[in-house]
């Protein structure tokens, strides 16, 4: 039955879906968020266009940022580990105090990324070696507790033997902590992460070095900070190695960090990295003002790096292309070596 | 035999997570050349899993209105509309458009079976006179109903963090929900976009291959459903054996693009538990062409974590040796 009116003004009181447009508005459920939909094509190589994968239901801001300070915080061990050995307290304090809010942030932040936050716990459960993600959540059980008695010894001048020990410990696994993070991206089927396995921990720790430096060249004196300025010259120059490497040895799944936004945060981090490097490594031991800013850029540049490796494998598990074109590659390789071996 | 691989073939998958005195290893061969596209198997599996409503919604596409597997489509039938005869040569191997004296000039290498059978259709009284066979037709709709794979090295098993997600002693991968945090780890590594999170609920959510019915020696509710049988469910062993039989039937009757897909031990993930006879490629159906266990790199991975931080380590102390500032 038909209620509606032809009025003046146009029809009135029309049921609101009766000329819904199949496919052509809104949002799907399994469409990648915020993508419009048309009616998709046929196409020989996906299923209308459709991921292979799952993308992951990481947030950035969790995952990435995770990414991000687990490398500040570890690299800080590091440094602070330093500072604490050659008498430089003015580099090893504010260092142990960076470790330990970092590692608490990314404790958060993993805690927060959780489905069932309250399970959290259950990380604990089981010890895999199979898993990153469990190698990891033991690594910051031992790694997270010494880099916060190495922080509150030092602030209080309590218990400075446990926290020479403390300091030591957090300097041996904050690297672990920095690198392992890699692992965890590329032991997955994002084409992005997964193709990265050899270069990714390298682009990882470089990161993780250059955020500690930039933090170290903003909270400590100008006097303690050569190695902190030093660190990151060595580091932009090991990031930019490593990812040039990376992205040459993926092929076409290196596309994702090139374009988009994936693309757009790491020609940031590199910018970033380069300037706060060299500039650190020019100014910073003059001016405490441009020790300052170079360290903040090489923050955010560390920041960009993580974010742009996140959005880029992202993009990648986003479209089919990436996972089916290299594997398809593959097939047809192993298909002319069979035939081959069949002529001889 | 090892018991601890990432990957390769492992024909003990039960025995080789823990399990004594195993029940051989049970899984399902898709037969999606006789599926109808009726979906009973998708309503079906929603029924005896109780999996929750995710939304009518039309996709616009095709009579495909799921869309994919995910938390809330353990099962997920494909519906491919094609401009391609059903009898004849594998699509990758049809000759038109080919130039043979150019292909020659190149030295192309000979196809390693020599090429396709000849379509031996028998023609069909009472469907009038022009001569045509059933399957002569330049349309075909493929249908196919998708599954969890339940791998031989699974993924979604190696990365989760918590035990939640462990292999039966039916040689099948399935989540335990009472333990899943929810950290999503096993979404991004499955190979072939199964496993995924339901958002309102937090935990991962897969097909267990009904592991409460098949426990009380049940068939699972899929292949309960099935009216084709497209969907047979049983030992492993024997499924493989009838599936290979399958093809070569199809294959003699001219259907040259009939192909198993996950049948086969020595593939990335090891053989699938549950695999399937296509009749275009994977990629048709929305299945990747080669899938691997990200798992099979990780020996590698681990040990470029420990150098990467080694190296930072030694960078990093290296810069407090010698000069005072």
């Amino acid at each position: 039955m038909s209620t509606s009116d032809v009025t003046r003004d146009g029809i009135r009181g029309a049921h609101p879906g009766r000329e819904a447009r199949v496919g052509g508005t809104g949002e799907q459920r399994w469409r990648p968020r915020g993508q419009r939909t048309a009616a998709p094509e046929y196409s020989p190589d996906s299923y209308y266009g459709l991921p292979v994968l799952n993308p992951p239901r990481w947030a950035a801001t969790d995952i990435a940022g995770y990414f991000f300070l687990g490398g500040l915080a570890g690299g800080s061990s590091v440094l602070a580990a330093g500072g604490h050995w050659t008498n430089r307290p003015g580099l090893a304090r504010p260092a142990k105090l960076v470790a330990l809010g970092a590692v608490s942030g990314s404790v958060v932040a993993l805690v927060h990324d959780l489905g069932r936050p309250a399970r959290f716990l259950n990380m604990l459960r089981v010890f895999k070696i199979t898993s990153p993600m469990s190698v990891g959540s033991w690594l910051l059980a031992a790694y997270g507790p010494a880099a916060g008695a190495a922080a509150i010894t030092d602030l209080t001048g309590w218990f400075p033997r446990i926290g020479a020990t403390a300091t030591a410990t957090a300097a041996v696994l904050g690297p672990l902590v920095a690198a392992y993070t890699a692992a965890l991206a590329a032991d997955t089927a994002v084409p992005a992460w997964h193709e990265g396995h050899r270069e990714l921990p390298f682009v990882f720790v470089s990161s993780a070095a250059l955020a500690a430096s930039g933090a170290s060249m903003i909270a400590a004196p100008t006097a303690q900070t050569g190695p902190a300025r030093r660190a990151a010259v060595l580091a932009a120059a090991g990031e930019l190695a490593a990812t040039a490497r990376m992205e040459r040895r993926m092929g076409m799944v290196a596309e994702p960090y090139r374009t988009g936004w994936g693309g757009r945060l790491m020609k940031a981090a590199k910018a970033l990295t380069v300037a706060g490097a060299v500039g650190g490594a020019l100014l910073g031991r003059r001016s405490r003002v441009a020790a300052g800013v170079c360290g903040a850029a090489l923050l955010v540049g560390s920041a960009c790096t993580r974010f742009g490796v996140f959005h880029a494998g992202m993009e990648s598990a986003r479209d089919p292309k990436y996972t089916v074109e290299p594997q398809r590659a593959r097939v047809r390789e192993r298909a002319a070596r069979a035939a081959e071996e069949n002529v001889a | 035999m090892p018991t601890n691989q990432f990957s390769g073939p492992d024909p003990h998958v039960a025995a080789s997570a823990g399990h004594r005195d195993a029940p051989p290893r049970y899984g399902f061969f898709t037969d999606t050349s006789v599926c109808i596209g009726c979906k009973a198997c998708e309503v079906a599996c929603k029924e005896w899993n109780a999996i929750p409503e995710d939304g009518l919604e039309l996709t616009g596409m095709s009579f495909d209105n799921t869309g994919r597997l995910g938390a809330d489509s353990w099962r997920h039938v494909a519906f491919v509309e094609q401009r391609k005869p059903l009898v004849g040569p594998p699509p990758d191997e049809s000759h038109r458009g080919v130039d043979a004296l150019a292909a020659a000039a190149q030295g192309v290498t000979v196809p390693e079976q020599g090429g396709w059978p000849a379509p031996l259709v028998p023609e069909q009284p009472g469907r009038g006179g022009d001569g045509g066979s059933a399957g002569d037709t330049d349309l075909r709709w493929l249908m196919a109903s998708d599954v969890c794979k339940h791998c031989t090295h699974a993924a979604c098993l190696d990365v989760c963090p918590t035990g939640s997600l462990f292999r039966t002693e039916f040689g099948t991968v399935v989540v335990q929900e009472d333990i899943c945090n929810g950290c999503g780890y096993c979404v991004p590594a499955c190979p072939y976009g199964v496993i995924d999170q339901r958002p309102d609920d937090g935990r991962a959510w897969k097909c267990t291959l009904c592991y409460d019915r098949v426990g009380v020696g049940m068939e699972p509710a899929c292949a309960k459903a099935c009216p084709t049988d497209s969907i047979q469910f049983g030992e492993l062993d024997e499924l493989r054996e009838r599936a290979a039989a399958r093809v070569e039937q199809l294959h003699g009757d001219g259907v040259g693009s009939a192909r198993l897909y996950g049948h086969d031990p020595e593939d990335g993930v090891g053989g699938d538990g549950a695999f399937f006879l296509l009749l275009d490629e994977p990629e048709v159906y929305g299945l990747p062409p080669d899938p691997v266990v990200t798992t099979r790199d990780l020996p590698r991975m681990w040990a470029h974590v420990g150098v990467a931080a080694a190296t930072m380590l030694g960078g990093l102390a290296a810069m407090f040796v010698g000069r005072r500032s």
